[in-house]
């Protein structure tokens, strides 16, 4: 009987899980629907679902008239540029919040988190003055400093709960064996951090791949990456949701992949800190 | 010195001589995505032959990302764009800023006089002209004339509010899914507030009196929105709180429309049989009035060309100008994709170009233009200049609220006396804070 009950659960749960998931795809699913649909079939009263003429005119379109590898390039560039740069600072600032606290430690971390309560666009005129006197407008450099700076409270808080994990006995080990500190970080708590730092890795490259705010209002044409290639396929008169599916398509598309192959890692890091 | 390191040395040099053989200089040029638009980024080989040593950067963005963009570029002087689209709402608040190079240097090829005068006057300030109009546009009465053939009627050149309403109602039939009156609901000072401001005009209303005082309790106002709302109440498309020009375009398209009064620039989308079922059953008529008002319901608009002050390639920028809103620019396109794909609406010449008139909508779009004047917009007297919006920067703020609460009124939440009320009170509220 309790066996019965258990197999019903299950399969209470999986439907669950399966329409919660699903529910939260749909968005993306449709879009990529879209993408395939013509101007007046992508905004058809009632909507088509499956039964459209499909077409590739739209990614045709697309690119044609947009460079997306440019784009493409600028975001792998400001995305994977700023996570590694963000991973050099917090790297260290982690291990040293987590191995050598001192009683102000829990105070400092804290205050980093505040710093994501402000609104971004509170800090949009000074950032926007800085960098033109310091010639970052539309730069990649420019972004990978910002984005790498947003992402930084993030990168810290996830590296410190992982660090939090490793039993500091392991580390005096080591230094009883006679590792000094550079062995220490490397041969003794890297190898142990890699999963932590791997999955902080991966949600930072998305998280800088999606930001939107910061790449449309400090680029132009030159380091634009793919969320303004996105946003110029709006139109205020015209129709474009369909033009502008596949070039979300086209945007998320590498991103979409990436998040695929990693989702063991990304999933572990996720729920690491918090199953204690 | 080693072979390969000298090899190096020699294409370094010749690099070096190629680059300054031509000084390139490289603007770029921040737009939207409206076709016309787009149709200029694939003329650019002519500009290319033309000026090799220019190289334009193109940087499409949404319209009001575009806008916020450009007006914190501008005002920051960041010097991100050489040349920026802009509208008529801008360029006479950017002119009086100081933000924006004024267009009065122009070649005597330009010809700069046979911009049409509404045009010119709304892209001006203090009688300068500060932006280059790409193309124009007014709004007119798009309607199916099978439709009302049916219904018994026939469309006046110039009608009336009270016409268009019987005509709508004859029209509908709800059960077939077609809708005498499609009109914007959507919120927005650029969406709903452009149409219902422009209709309010004809009705004798006006936004502000001569010292600033918002008249949302005029009577003009509420005959005005009441009318707006009866009529999509009688014979309005369901859910018309969310339609704006794209929304209208398809439904028309898909001969789901009786009436659609909306921006010019829509005719050649409705006779395109690619894109509309209904291509060969469409006519054309001035924007609406009330009986015994001289001011019809139409607004005026055009996608200009502003060159930020502070650009260290003016030069260049102005030559970006003068070629893509100069005449030679329409004949071209005309030439490679036909007369009906020229930017309308912003040269007095193209009117009078016999093949330009064999166009159907060509005359009502250019009546609709002239009749439209920026600088005296409504019966009253007011001292604001602009159709459908007033060129104050505190306007697209304002409007974006009361927008919000007429669309609720479409949307059957409130009455018009709310939604006028509360347009009332944040008005009076926002202009007392502005120092008004």
């Amino acid at each position: 009987m309790a066996r019965a009950v258990t197999q019903k659960r299950k399969i209470i749960n999986t439907a669950a899980a399966w329409a919660v998931g699903l529910l939260i795809f749909f968005p993306i699913l449709w879009t990529i629907l879209t993408s395939f649909k013509t101007e007046a079939t992508a905004v058809a009263d009632p909507p088509v679902f499956l039964a459209f003429d499909w077409t590739l005119a739209n990614y045709h379109d697309v690119l044609e008239r947009s460079n997306y590898a440019r784009f493409l390039w600028n975001s792998i560039f400001i995305a994977g540029g700023s996570t590694i740069l963000g991973l050099i600072v917090g790297i260290p600032a982690a291990w040293s919040m987590a191995f050598v606290p001192s009683n102000k430690t829990k105070d400092i971390l804290l205050w980093m988190l505040s710093t994501k309560m402000l609104p971004a666009v509170g800090v949009l005129y000074p950032i926007y003055l800085i960098f033109i006197k310091l010639g970052l407008l539309d730069s990649r450099t420019g972004l990978i400093i910002v984005l790498m700076l947003m992402n930084l409270p993030i990168i810290v808080w996830m590296l410190y709960t992982y660090f939090k994990e490793i039993p500091g006995e392991i580390l005096e080990a080591g230094r009883m064996d006679g590792a000094g500190l550079k062995d220490e970080i490397l041969f003794i708590l890297t190898p142990m951090a890699v999963p932590g730092i791997a999955s902080t890795m991966l949600l930072n490259f998305i998280l800088a791949w999606n930001e939107a705010f910061w790449t449309l209002n400090l680029t132009a044409a030159k380091a634009a990456p793919l969320t303004a290639f996105i946003a110029s396929y709006s139109s205020p008169e015209g129709l474009f949701f369909a033009k502008l599916s596949a070039a979300s398509t086209m945007a998320i598309a590498p991103i979409l992949i990436l998040g695929w192959f990693s989702q063991k890692q990304l999933v572990s890091g996720l729920t690491f800190g918090a199953v204690k | 010195m080693s072979t390969s390191f000298r090899a190096l040395m020699g294409a370094c040099a010749v690099g070096a001589l190629a680059t300054s053989a031509i000084a390139e200089t490289t603007i770029t040029v921040a737009t939207v995505n409206n076709g016309d638009m787009i149709r200029m980024q694939s003329m650019m080989d002519d500009f290319n032959e033309k000026h090799p040593d220019i190289k334009v950067e193109w940087v499409t963005l949404e319209e009001n990302v575009l806008r916020q963009r450009v007006t914190q570029d501008i005002a920051t002087k960041g010097g991100q764009f050489d040349v920026m689209t802009i509208g008529m709402y801008e360029a006479p608040i950017w002119a009086a800023n100081g933000w924006l190079v004024p267009m009065d240097d122009l070649s005597a090829e330009y010809d700069i006089d046979d911009i049409l005068p509404a045009m010119r006057n709304g892209l001006s300030y203090e009688g300068t002209m500060y932006a280059a109009p790409f193309y124009g546009e007014s709004s007119m009465v798009f309607y199916r004339t099978d439709l009302l053939e049916e219904a018994g009627l026939e469309m006046p050149a110039e009608p009336t509010w009270e016409f268009i309403r019987e005509a709508a109602v004859a029209m509908t039939d709800k059960d077939n899914e077609i809708y005498g009156a499609c009109l914007r609901g959507k919120a927005g000072w650029g969406d709903n507030m452009a149409f219902i401001t422009s209709m309010a005009n004809s009705f004798g209303a006006r936004w502000f009196d001569e010292n600033w005082q918002a008249q949302f309790d005029s009577p003009e106002w509420k005959e005005a929105l009441t009318f707006y709302l009866d009529l999509m109440e009688e014979a309005g498309p369901p859910g018309a709180s969310g339609n704006s020009f794209n929304e209208n375009l398809t439904l028309f398209n898909q001969g789901k429309c009786g009436m659609w009064i909306d921006a010019t620039v829509a005719a050649s989308k409705l006779t395109d049989p690619n894109e509309s079922v209904v291509a060969d059953k469409v006519g054309y008529a001035l924007a609406p009035h009330k009986d015994g008002v001289s001011k019809n319901g139409n607004w005026l608009w055009a996608w200009a060309l502003g060159i930020p002050a502070g650009t260290q390639n003016e030069e260049a920028a102005k030559t970006f100008v003068e070629w893509a809103t100069g005449t030679g620019y329409i004949e071209m396109v005309a030439d490679k994709q036909g007369w009906a794909n020229v930017p309308p609406g912003t040269r007095t010449s193209l009117y009078e170009n016999p093949e330009y008139q064999k166009i159907p909508f060509a005359q009502v779009t250019l009546d609709s233009i002239n009749s439209a004047d920026p600088n005296n917009p409504t019966v009253d007297p007011v001292p604001y200049v602009g159709v459908q919006f007033a060129a104050i920067p505190e306007f697209a703020g304002i409007a974006g609220q009361v927008g919000q609460e007429f669309s609720a009124a479409v949307a059957g939440q409130q009455t018009a006396e709310e939604a006028l009320e509360k347009a009332q009170d944040i008005t009076s509220e926002e202009m007392e804070a502005a120092g008004y």
